[in-house]
Formats: C-alpha cells, structure tokens, sequence
C-alpha cells in the first residue's frame, strides 16, 4: 500500500471529524464485505488529532461516551478506534489541491508531491479563527496580539506563556477556556470585550471561567485603540450603541502585555473553492445534501469545514455519517442522481440548515438537521413545514446563537408525499 | 447572620439568575431557578462546589516540554489554587500515556492528579 496513486476513499484532514469519517466509512466498506477497505487519511500536523490536541480543559464526550473527558483524551479514543482498523495515515503531508474529477494533490518531505486518484473525498479539514487582519481592529501593531487559540497552544503544547496582564475581546469559547487557563497560570486577566449585547460562549464557560475568578465580562464593547511601538501597553475598549458603532466618551483604557482574540472560526474552504464546490455565504462551507455529499458528486464534508460547531460530539456524529456515505458511494456510484429532491429553507430567526437539500431516497430512517438561530430569543417555538403543512411545532424556552439546534426528520414523515421545500423557522408569537 | 448569593445556573443557555439565602450551612431559601436541575445545581453550588481542575505539568525528555493533566473527579473549589501550586512543583520522565498518575493525593483533597495527554520520548 505504499504505492500513493490510487485510494477508494481520502479523508482530508485527520482531527475529530476526520478520525470519525475515516472509521465509520471502515466500519461502511467491512459491513459491505470489503476485506481491506482502501482508506488514506491525509494530515498537515505531526499528530493525529487536530485542535483537540490542545484543548486541556475537560467536557468532551458527554453526549458520546456519557463521561466527560478532556480534549487528547476524546481525540485519543478515536485514534486507538483508527489504529485499531489499520486505517492508513500520512502526518506531516499538506494537501496542495483537488479538482472535481477527485484527484488529491499533496506534498510531504518523504514522498515529495504526488497525487492520488480516489473515488471519493471527505473533507475535514475544520476551521480557523479570525484574525486581527480581518476584525479591522486601529491601533498600533506590536508584538503581543494573539488568536485565543495561539495563546492556548503555546501555553498548552509548547509550554510558555505569551504574557502577563491580558485584554480579551470576544467572547467565544476560546476566549472564555483561555481567560481561566491564563489565570491559573499566574496572569492577571483584566477584561473579557463582547462586541454582542450577548456572549457567543457556553453558559457553563462564563460561570467556570470568568465568574469563578471574578473576570469582567463587558458585553457591547470593542477595542478601538492598540498602544505599544515594541509590545503592547495597553488597550482601549469602549461601549457600542445598537449599530455597534463606539459611543465616545464611553472609552476605557487597560495597561496589558497582551491581547487576545477569540472573535469567530471561519470554515477553511480554499480546496473546496479549488474544487468549484458550492458555498453556503452563511456558513462559508459547502452546500450539502442528507448524506454530507456536496454539490460535486463523490465529494463529501463533515465537521467545522462544512459549519461551526460548538460540541465536538455532534462532529464526530456528522463526520460518522458522511463517512459512512462517502464508503456508500465509493461501493454503489451515485444511485440516487435521478429521485426526487427536498430543498430545506429557513425564514425567521432560523440563519441556516445543514443539510440544504434531502434526497428522500437515499435518506435513512431518520435525518438531523442541524442549525443556527440569529439572536437570543425565550419562549419560543421551532417550526417545521413541509411545503405549508406545519409538521413539527416544539417548545423551546429558549434559543441562542452559540448553541447550535437540531430537528430529526424521520423518514416516514415524508413517506407518500410529494414535498418540494421543507421549511425551518421561529414561531415566536405563542407563550 | 443570613447571607445573599447570587448565581448564574450552567444547566442550559437559559441560564437563570438564582438567588440563595445561606446561614451557614444552612440554606433558608433558593428563588429564581425554574427547573429541578437549577435547585439542585444551586444547592451544590453553594453548600460544596467542586471543579475539575485541567492544566500541564513539565516533562523532561519528551516531544512536547509539557503533557496535559487532569484531576480524576472534581475537587473541592476552595482547593484549585492549591491544586495548581502543587501541579507547578511536578516534573515528569517522558514517556507520559494518558492515565498515569502523577500525584496520588492532590493538595491533601484525596484525589488522583493524571495525565489526560500522551507524550513520546525525544
């Protein structure tokens, strides 16, 4: 198998989504009776694992092994479930391109550049974070502005710290998980900025990380102002009025070494956009169907490249399932080209659904459907229509941007009905 | 003498404010929280919060220069900044697999210190 030209499946990243793909498309190709399923898993790090690797902080795994465990300790199950299968891997090997026709470009020092024929792809390759680039931020440009989750590999992995008195702005999870990390460490967190009216992170986050150590949370407020030619001295952060604009006089400046950013992940798509895979502009992932499949046959994605997610569990579960059809694919072609087609919408409150298209054919029993809401509403109802049949109406007492939501379809709702559009919304009216 | 103390229940993205009356020990009222799970998370909350603390220890002659650890139940709240201090005394021979334990009694709580990381010899 050392010969790298031609594999069934590739699996483009080997982190929690990539690790799950790669062993439910095994578990797919064996079932099939498949002796030795053809399956390489291509990653860019040293280790198998992904982001997991340094997030040390426990609360993994509660949905999926009913215990909670730390980061490694969740990313290590997967990889002892891997190895287990003799499932192959590359480390150290960064995937340069891939075209429609699914052919993998990627280099690494052992085998150079080279590329691989497969039959089919899952994408994995998660997400990155905003940087200070793209958040527009004035100010000076010294050293000691970081990405939350730079700060949280140095600390974690390379063990040093990146400062002393620190500012945060934003309040992602990150944010939040770095703000008690930097703490117990021996750093003076002096100010955690939302630039929201309310925080993107976990209930659970703010109470056990800012609330525990008496951290300021500054909900609408931003930084507008960086000081420091070497370092940073200090920062400047001011409340925002309804159009998130600085209210002046509102300004308040923090003498800090540092700097910390945890204002969003942005899905990292360029080999996607390579491949002309379509895009969802509200999740910058692809658009995909029941099965996780793109809009390029062959081509499937899973994980925090297809949208955001805020529990590790549900990746795992969704990588599981795209692998599993890209395994599928590879074995029966794509069947189902020709049946009939569900597009899912959204209106009110709901910002977007993965899947957003369903072939009922090729669906199982039942179907999630995972998405987000645009603000912070209590009270309310999820909606679900099919066509202007209203199928599903759930109390929810509350709903939150952060905190991703999900439907089950089951297959027999659709059975025997001609359904052109199933329709995801808020009903905020009731209760 | 009746103390007021204010929390914010983690249970779900409600997140209640929850309002609890303590004399001591003793719990004279809790009001605000809206399920059982908002009682009772007040109720631990203020008669014996506990954490799971998380952080790294040192390790000598291995890939990385620090592992992951990790208290193996949650310790007494009161406890972490001990905890941490003993943590940043420990230094470990790699290699380091995830559920060696590194400490058997944590800042005098009972509590096992473990690695939650793996770390190979250089």
């Amino acid at each position: 198998m050392n010969n790298y030209s031609e594999r069934d499946l590739i699996i483009i990243g080997g982190g929690p989504a990539g690790l799950a793909a790669a062993i439910s498309a095994y578990d797919t190709f064996k079932a099939a009776g498949i002796e030795t399923p053809s399956i390489l898993v291509l990653e860019r790090d040293k280790v198998l694992g992904g982001i997991l690797n340094q997030c040390i902080h426990n609360g993994f795994g509660l949905h999926t092994f009913k215990e909670e465990l730390t980061g490694p300790e969740y990313a290590g199950r997967f990889i002892d479930r891997l190895k287990e299968r003799n499932i192959e891997y590359l480390l150290e090997t960064m995937v340069m391109d891939i075209t429609k026709d699914r052919e993998v470009t990627a280099m690494n020092r052992k085998q150079g550049m080279f590329t691989i024929k497969a039959k089919a792809i899952v994408l994995a390759m998660g997400c990155r974070e905003r940087s200070r680039g793209a958040l527009n931020i004035p100010g000076y440009r010294p050293a000691g502005i970081y990405s939350a989750g730079t700060a949280q590999r140095l600390v974690n992995i390379e063990g040093f710290m990146p400062g002393r008195e620190v500012v945060i702005l934003g309040s992602g999870d990150i944010g939040l998980i770095m703000a008690r990390r930097m703490t117990l460490e021996g750093a003076k967190v002096k100010v955690v900025a939302e630039l929201m009216p309310y925080s993107g992170g976990l209930k659970r986050n703010i109470v056990q990380c800012l609330n525990d150590f008496d951290i300021p949370l500054k909900l609408s407020h931003t930084v507008v102002d960086i000081k420091g030619k070497e370092r940073v001295e200090s920062v400047t952060i001011a409340q925002v009025d309804d159009k998130l604009k600085p209210i002046p006089g509102t300004e308040e400046e923090y003498t800090c070494d540092t700097l910390l950013l945890s204002c969003g992940l942005i899905p990292e798509n360029e080999l996607s956009n390579g491949a002309g895979i379509g895009m969802n502009p509200v999740t910058n992932g692809p658009k995909v169907n029941e099965s996780m499949e793109t809009d390029v046959p062959g081509i499937f994605a899973c994980g925090n490249v297809l949208h955001v997610h805020d529990l590790v569990d549900y990746v795992s579960e969704e990588a599981g399932n795209a692998g599993a059809h890209a395994a599928m694919y590879c074995l029966n072609g794509d069947k189902a080209a020709a049946g009939d087609i569900i597009n899912v919408t959204t209106a009110n409150g709901v910002r977007y659904t993965v899947p957003t298209v369903i072939r009922p054919d090729m669906m199982g029993d039942a179907l999630t459907i995972r998405f987000r809401v645009g603000n912070v509403y209590k009270n309310c109802y999820v909606d679900v229509f099919f066509d202007d049949e209203r199928i599903i109406h759930r109390k929810r007492p509350v709903v939150a941007p952060g905190e991703m939501e999900s439907v089950v379809i089951k297959k027999e709702m659709l059975e025997g009905k001609k359904i052109k559009e199933l329709n995801i919304r808020l009903d905020l009216n009731e209760g | 003498m009746s103390e007021k103390i204010n929390l914010t229940c983690i249970g779900c993205p409600l997140g209640c404010s929850i309002e609890v009356i303590k004399n001591g020990d003793e719990i004279e009222s809790i009001t605000g929280y809206t399920c059982k799970r908002g009682h009772d998370y007040a109720q631990t909350e203020v008669l014996a919060p506990v954490r799971t603390v998380t952080s790294t220890v040192r390790v000598k002659g291995g890939v990385n220069p620090v592992v992951a650890v990790k208290t193996r139940d949650p310790i007494p709240k009161s406890k972490i900044a001990d905890c941490m201090k003993e943590i940043y005394d420990i230094t470990v021979d790699a290699p380091v697999a995830i559920g060696d334990v590194l400490c058997n009694n944590i800042a005098d709580t009972g509590v096992e210190l473990v690695a939650s990381a793996n770390d190979q010899e250089l």
